[in-house]
């Protein structure tokens, strides 16, 4: 997949062939196209386009006589090649290329919600076979909740403002809000609406499977010019400086928070025990996250937070000593049933 | 100039273009590195050209006699060296480009080797892509958030437009995953395709050190969003999967290539599924949630009942020391009223917390 490293120079040059032994089949199947299309199509300037059709005009065949070299008319702004030289195909896909279309139409035929699956899949089974990975050693499952994804594509390419009810892990809060859509995408197995939020004059990610409702509003979604969708390169919880930075002494069973949370410092401490320090959106969050992790960790700080626990784990102790009340229940309003998510909420912009 | 361009094609260059003086004009040093990338590149497609063209291998020095940019003495060792230096350089280059470079003599008697390039071999089949199929591809190539594979991503993409395929770069399918993989994911895919064992360190977090392993990789497997390795575990001697995320540093290839066979019709992603299957959530819990708080609990009861005192919820769970570690987490604001052992959970753990957070005001706070 990485190339051996290459001496610097050479790299621009392997690419530079790519291009030019792309460009002649390129070029011949579409007689006549417009350079500039060429060049937006090739994602390169005009000029470098016209630079290559140059360079491609001085080679040829053996001989390198003016029936040999590759030839191409050109008319107004518009080029047709008609001589190839023999070089009429593209080259065969590499492995690493068929492998990296084919691991990521399998992730795109997995997708729940993913319109159009039916022509990823014809895509995909022409690709396999173009690049003799029918085989492939990758698979891919990506197990969610389709129906419920399915109708918040659906209302999102719709292109109406929606009204949502949306829970807030890090408050643990359900609200009401009018969003804005942008897209929808999935990260890491799960799927997001990314949207502008009236409610905090921002783009902000909502987690699918905690969005419990959704109503299209009469009137098209306006994203203003200022929402820019966010750089996901490198996950959706990317912690900020400036966020509250808390610090954990945790025991051995417990260490798997370094992999589920990005950890600022994970450091040994006595025995089995482990510092380990992470920011986190939200105080109360981390309350409620320290208070359910149990009794092997430890809040070293800040002692705000230390302080927090203790009033917390006591006042709930109190509680307990008070007898719990017998007053007969009034006949159950039922709620939809809903399995709890079971794994930790991300803590952080995700809302 | 030592990389010499063909007289010819300088001559034709200007014909076409009338534009030597732009070329040139560059200025400086830049004007130099263009020209001499430029006479290279020209070099390596004439190169490509001619040994599609040819039929018979050609030897090193039939394409230098051919091939313009190879001029040199033979008979001069330093200009030879030099020239055989940059053919192997170029051989290089087309290999790693994925040219299908073929070794060969061209007659019995000949005992130097030849080249040539078979184009049923260089050239990509015809691969024929309805417009929705193109689409598919196009937003495909463009998801890979890891450099090495978005780059080949496109390349690939680049050929097939190239083999004519029209891509519509508006199309989208309404939800696009991001893929993302980690560092071990490129050397332990090439490893399993070419049937290598490979060698890595593994650290799992209850462990204090990672540890070393050796595996025969059958194959990789995303599953929920996270990447896995399923395999023959030399060690272990039984089928193992590694989390990605978990091999610390480099994988090394240990094995020769074809070293042994995965079980026909493996299912890789079944080995990985059966750690982390549908959890059964048969118990039901009552728990009194005062009145407008817990929100995160309330999205998955099954019953809610208001009363004076606060609503009652019913929750259903499956391990009631989880669902204590769960419910701890809303200190006062919920109360188990059942069962008592979840009830007696959430206690032991509330004291536990209190003890240790006591000690640590006492001891005077952060150490």
């Amino acid at each position: 997949m990485t190339r051996p490293a290459a001496r610097s120079g050479s790299r621009a040059s392997a690419d530079r062939l790519a291009r030019l032994l792309n460009l002649v089949p390129y070029l011949l199947a579409r007689p006549g196209i417009e350079i500039a299309e060429a060049a937006g199509d090739l994602g390169v300037t005009e000029r470098q386009l016209r630079e290559d059709l140059e360079l491609l005009w001085v080679c040829g065949l053996p001989g390198y006589g003016p029936g040999d070299l590759i030839d191409m008319a050109f008319d107004g702004d518009r080029v047709t090649i008609t001589y190839d030289a023999g070089i009429d195909r593209p080259l065969r896909l590499t492995p690493d290329e068929a492998l990296a279309l084919v691991v990521a139409l399998r992730m795109l035929a997995e997708t729940p919600g993913v319109a159009n699956r039916e022509a990823v899949e014809r895509a995909l089974a022409k690709i396999e076979d173009a690049g003799d990975l029918v085989g492939a050693p990758v698979a891919v499952r990506l197990p969610g909740d389709t129906p419920r994804v399915e109708a918040l594509r659906a209302a999102v390419e719709g292109g109406k403002a929606l009204r949502i009810t949306y829970y807030t892990a890090a408050r643990d809060e359900t609200t009401e809000r009018v969003i804005d859509p942008l897209r929808m995408l999935m990260v890491g197995g799960r799927a997001y609406v990314e949207a502008w939020c009236r409610r905090a004059e921002a783009v902000r990610l909502f987690r699918a499977d905690r969005i419990d409702a959704i109503i299209e509003l009469d009137e098209p979604a306006t994203v203003p010019p200022q929402a820019v969708p966010h750089d996901l390169t490198e996950g959706v919880f990317r912690p900020s400086a400036d966020l509250p930075l808390i610090t954990l002494r945790i025991g051995r069973s417990e260490r798997w928070i370094t992999e589920y949370y990005p950890c600022e410092r994970v450091e040994a401490g006595d025995g089995d025990q482990w510092l380990v320090s992470l920011r986190v959106t939200d105080l109360g969050w981390a309350r409620r996250f320290v208070l359910g992790l149990g009794p092997e960790v430890t809040v070293v700080a800040p002692v705000e937070l230390a302080e927090q626990v203790r009033a917390t784990a006591a006042a709930a102790l109190n509680a307990y000593a008070v007898p719990p009340p017998t007053n007969v229940p009034r006949p159950a309003e039922v709620a939809p049933a809903r399995a709890p998510s079971g794994d930790p909420a991300v803590a952080g912009r995700t809302q | 100039m030592t990389d010499g361009g063909d007289a010819p094609g300088e001559t034709r260059s200007e014909q076409v273009c009338g534009t030597p003086a732009r070329v040139h004009g560059l200025g400086g040093s830049a004007a130099s590195v263009y020209r001499v990338s430029r006479t290279r590149t020209e070099r390596l497609v004439n190169l490509v050209i001619c040994l599609l063209s040819t039929r018979r291998f050609l030897t090193a020095a039939q394409i230098a006699a051919t091939v313009p940019g190879y001029e040199h003495d033979p008979d001069d060792a330093r200009d030879h060296e030099a020239f055989q230096r940059k053919f192997e350089r170029d051989k290089a280059e087309l290999r790693e480009l994925g040219v299908p470079l073929e070794t060969g003599t061209a007659s019995a008697f000949d005992a130097e080797p030849g080249y040539r390039i078979a184009h049923r071999e260089y050239a990509l089949p015809d691969i024929l892509l309805e417009p929705d199929e193109a689409a598919a591809v196009g937003i495909a190539a463009r998801l890979w958030q890891h450099a090495g594979l978005a780059a080949a991503a496109s390349s690939g993409l680049a050929k097939l437009r190239a083999a004519g395929v029209d891509v519509d770069p508006q199309a989208t399918l309404g939800l696009e995953p991001m893929v993302t993989v980690d560092p071990a994911f490129a050397p332990l895919t090439a490893a399993a395709r070419d049937r290598r064992e490979v060698g890595f360190d593994y650290r799992v977090p209850d462990r204090d050190a990672p540890s070393r392993r050796r595996l025969q990789p059958w194959g990789v497997v995303c599953w929920r969003g996270r990447w896995y390795v399923v395999g023959h575990d030399q060690d272990r001697e039984a089928t193992r999967c590694f989390r990605l995320s978990r091999v610390v540093g480099a994988v090394r290839v240990t094995g020769a290539p074809g070293g042994y066979e995965p079980p026909a019709n493996v299912d890789l992603i079944s080995h990985v599924a059966r750690w982390s299957g549908p959890v059964e959530r048969t118990g039901r819990a009552t728990v009194l949630a005062a009145s407008g708080r817990a929100a995160g609990l309330r999205r998955w009861a099954v019953e809610v009942t208001a009363g004076p005192d606060g609503d009652r919820l019913v929750l259903p769970y499956a391990d009631p020391d989880g669902l204590a570690g769960h419910l701890v987490g809303y200190g006062p604001d919920v109360r188990v009223l059942d069962p008592p052992e979840v009830r007696e959970a959430v206690i032991q753990r509330l004291k536990e917390i209190a003890v240790r957070h006591d000690e640590l005001a006492a001891s005077g706070g952060a150490r």
